[in-house]
């Protein structure tokens, strides 16, 4: 049987030599730019948020302008057990921030995932702004526009402290990426995981074939919910701090760039989209905003008219090119 | 005579002030070849719609092997071996064909649910879906993407996608519509090659097709059944040709 | 009590009324096209800022500065509409999101570089200056002409889209446009066409608008919400919808912003929330 040998199906679950790069380049940053490593882990946090989105937007195609709702739900959970709680202990201050954004995620979305298209799209905007203006007026449990301080992390496995240079935070996040990484992988692998690029590829045909489309929609919206919200804890933690802007429009925005610029619906797009977003974001901001929101702006309808898959669809368009123009 | 596996009583439906279902009644045995015809916009696709559930009726009953699933989810009714075509291809386009069967597959063996269990690892899905593009002789084409194929093949892949589901009751909303003739003999094979026990409800527009295919014919007119019957008394019928193709046209080989 | 209770409708009531001129324009070509522009409101915003440039530095007069901004901005609007949305109409909602937030960064980047990221005021001419006496109390003058302006507008509106063969035709395609087709409407033409005309109207809002909505370059993000709000509420491309919406958007806002500042947007989402909830297509769904 003859068979093009650029595309395999349904075989999600090989790991592919190519797998292994961006943990290579995760492990290599460590050493080689000791003094970036703040920007390192927040880079790593938001690798594991455009990750959760990917869920949700790449794989079931539910489009979301409010994704920082369960981030910044994850962050303020992490943050208000240590500062007003007392409870310091990051993995399970982690743990506990996942499981509450996801609930708060399967509630959200028990009620919004029976719309679609714009409704869908303003509401899970409104949700979003609606929890951000709640805590603002929740001054004292969020310390509101000031944000919130006097969040400390006990050291990790009761073992290594947070140190100054981020070292811990920067090993932690990675740890907790891989961890949550390798879980999201499986996902995306599973019957469910194809269950769900089926939703995206045409919804109809799927209630046509019986397939429960809520139910698995929202499965999917409340597993990505605590993604999102280890994600934010995580942002919490290693800066001991929450800021109200864990919850804004903008990182919702930011985060769907970065995962567009990347690519969608092949979970990597993330791990590429977010440190060329910030680390272009860290350089030019720096020069000035307004060349930075132009040139994203510009990178954002080019890649829109003539990358729409990302640059791993990019790459992979060649990748295959290259491939088959080889003997 | 055997229990109807599917029927429909006085089913209404209308789009604001337009009439698309108007008291239609239908019932489909076992083994049964049913051809339901009319003209464009007589309502023909919104009437499957109304029997999977995709649009709510506003009167009338579903029956399906004897339950009232009138007011079942479509999910509910797929699982009580309902399925269908549908008239403008509705597919995984991104997906590879085999992807796009197995998908009715998983959904049918209840497996699609599963988080932690390896798509791949599904030996079962995967034969049964490579052995089920066989019989529409689309294996060649397993690995492509559906959205590579030609469109003939692509009319292939809407009907195995519903044989997937093994159903009991089959509802085929012109399948080979938009495929060459010469090419739709293909498509006409594996429609007459399904399970004898089978019932199948087929639109079709090709009376070439509707003769050969059918045991029964009901004709539908702006949502109201103008006749039923065996083809050569509806074919016969004048107030079917009339309304049909026109006063003067001849039914046998009309084709739009 | 009952002074503050009539500021605050009219004030409301003004708010109101620039959020109808400026988002029912994306309402129809929503409804048309099915387009989620969230450019929008960089037209209006664009719109302020030419007005202001005109009036400003080019020293036209006010009533001739405004038009000319929803001229310019019309023309701006359809080079974009056949360079860019074009290629983008049937795809997924998701790309033309991405590709009209793009389109916002550089909008808003472009603006702070030509006229800083201070707040500007469009310059009111004196006659429109200080208040009016309306019989039963004063109101201050330009927020009265405004609503002038706008009730002309939405009386045109509402006679170009029920008495016009144009209304008629974009009527039937938001409709059914499949049917329009058949019956012979070049849907393309007329939805660059309504595209044009509904720039023109935010570009006029916008200029209009600046006096109660501000004029940063970031108003383009800032109020999009409201804008988005007004079309999701009222129901695509529903002239009646969004007016009704805009209505209780600008209103409720004005109140809860007077009597409970703390909450500060707290009401308008949970209105919106509660609203697109009940009725998820909108008041005057299609
Ligand atoms: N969701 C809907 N809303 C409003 N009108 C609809 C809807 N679905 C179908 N219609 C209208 O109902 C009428 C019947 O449509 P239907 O698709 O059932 O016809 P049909 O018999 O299948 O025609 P064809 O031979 O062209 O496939 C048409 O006029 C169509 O425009
Ligand atoms: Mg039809």
């Amino acid at each position: 049987m003859e068979q093009p040998a650029y595309r395999n199906p349904l075989r999600t679950g090989a790991v592919r030599p190519t797998e292994l790069l961006p943990w290579l380049a995760a492990a290599l940053g460590f050493f080689l730019f000791p003094d970036y490593l703040q920007l390192g882990s927040q880079i790593l946090i938001m690798v594991l948020f455009a990750m959760s989105l990917d869920l949700i937007l790449g794989y079931a195609g539910i489009v979301s302008l409010g994704h920082a709702a369960l981030f910044g739900t994850g962050a303020y959970t992490a943050g208000i057990l240590s500062a007003h709680l007392g409870w310091s202990e990051p993995l399970s201050g982690l743990v506990i921030a996942g499981l509450v954004a996801g609930v708060v995620g399967f509630v959200c979305g028990a009620v919004i995932l029976y719309t679609r298209g714009l409704t869908l799209l303003m509401l899970t905007l409104a949700v979003t702004i609606l929890l951000q203006e709640l805590a603002n007026e929740q001054e004292h449990w969020t310390g509101g526009d000031d944000g919130l301080q006097g969040v400390v992390m006990e050291p990790l496995l009761g073992l290594f402290e947070f140190d100054l240079y981020g070292q811990t935070a920067y090993l932690y996040a990675l740890a907790v990426l891989f961890v949550v990484f390798v879980a999201a992988r499986t996902i995306v692998g599973s019957s469910f995981g194809q269950s769900l690029r089926g939703i995206r590829e045409n919804e109809r045909r799927m209630h046509a074939i019986g397939c429960p489309v809520y139910r698995q929609m929202l499965r999917a919206y409340t597993i990505a919910a605590v993604m999102a919200g280890i994600a934010g804890a995580l942002l919490a933690q290693t800066t001991e701090f929450v800021a109200l802007d864990v919850l804004s429009f903008e990182r919702s925005g930011d985060v769907m760039i970065m995962l567009i610029l990347g690519g969608t619906g092949r979970l990597y797009g993330a791990f590429i989209g977010a440190p060329v977003y910030m680390i272009l974001q860290d350089q030019l901001a720096r020069l000035s905003p307004e060349y930075w929101l132009f040139g994203i702006g510009a990178l954002l309808v080019a890649t829109i008219l003539y990358a729409p898959e990302g640059m791993l669809g990019l790459a992979e368009r060649y990748g295959v090119r290259a491939r088959r123009e080889a003997p | 005579m055997s229990e109807p596996l599917l029927e429909v009583r006085n089913l209404c439906k209308s789009f604001g002030a337009l009439v698309v279902a108007d008291e239609v009644s239908l019932a489909l045995r076992p083994g049964a070849r049913h051809a339901l015809i009319g003209p464009n916009g007589a309502g023909k696709t919104t009437l499957v719609n109304l029997i999977t559930g995709t649009v709510e009726p506003s009167g009338g009953v579903i029956l399906l092997g004897g339950h009232d699933v009138t007011r079942w989810s479509q999910a509910r009714r797929v699982k009580h071996g309902l399925a269908r075509t549908f008239q403008i291809n509705t597919l995984f386009r991104g997906l590879s064909v085999l992807e796009n069967v197995c998908m009715a597959i998983s959904e049918r063996r209840a497996v699609a649910a599963k988080l932690w269990q390896r798509a791949d690892a599904r030996a079962d899905v995967i034969a049964e879906g490579m052995e089920l593009l066989e019989s529409v002789k689309l294996d060649g084409d397993a690995r492509r993407l559906v959205r590579e194929l030609p469109y003939g093949r692509q009319r292939l892949v809407e009907l195995a996608i519903a044989l997937g589901l093994r159903p009991t009751v089959l509802l085929l909303d012109e399948p080979a519509a938009g495929v060459p003739s010469a090419e739709s003999h293909v498509l006409l094979e594996a429609v007459e090659a399904l399970p004898e026990s089978m019932a199948v409800l087929m639109i079709e527009h090709d009376m070439d097709i509707v003769f050969r295919f059918a045991q029964r014919v009901t004709v539908l007119v702006q949502g109201a059944i103008l006749t039923e019957g065996a083809p050569a008394e509806v074919g016969g019928d004048p107030r079917v040709q009339e309304v049909y193709l026109g006063e003067n046209a001849e039914l046998h080989g009309g084709r739009r | 009590m009952i002074n503050s209770f009539i500021s605050i409708a009219f004030d409301g009531l003004a708010f109101a009324m620039i959020l109808f001129i400026i988002s029912v324009g994306l309402s129809v070509t929503m409804g048309l096209m099915g387009f989620v522009n969230l450019a929008h409101g960089m037209f209006a915003m664009l719109g302020g800022y030419i007005a202001v440039s005109l009036i400003r530095e080019w020293g036209a007069p006010f009533l001739l500065g405004a038009p000319l901004a929803c001229v310019a901005v019309a023309l701006i609007s359809i080079v974009l509409e056949r360079t860019l949305y074009r290629r983008l109409y049937g795809a997924d909602e998701l790309q033309q999101v991405l590709l009209t937030i793009g389109l916002v960064f550089m909008g808003i980047a472009v603006c702070t570089f030509i006229w800083g990221p201070l707040n500007v005021q469009l310059d009111v001419p004196p006659y429109l200056k200080g208040q009016v006496d309306l019989g039963f109390r004063r109101f201050p003058t330009y927020r009265t002409f405004i609503m002038l302006i706008s009730f002309a507008v939405v009386i045109g509106l509402w006679y170009g889209f029920e008495r016009t063969l144009l209304g008629a035709k974009v009527r039937a395609a938001v409709d059914n446009q499949r049917m329009a087709e058949t019956v012979g409407i070049n849907i393309r033409r007329l939805f660059t066409l309504t595209f044009a005309l509904g720039s023109a109207l935010a570009a006029l809002g916008g200029a209009l608008g600046t006096e109660i909505l501000g004029l940063t370059p970031t108003y383009a993000l800032e109020y999009l919400v409201y804008f988005l709000i007004v079309v999701a509420v009222g129901g695509l491309g529903s002239l009646r919808g969004a007016f009704l919406a805009a209505l209780i958007l600008g209103v409720v806002d004005t109140a809860g912003k007077y009597y409970l500042p703390a909450f500060g947007a707290f009401f308008i989402f949970a209105v919106t929330i509660v609203l697109l909830l009940w009725r998820p297509q909108g008041f005057y769904a299609r």
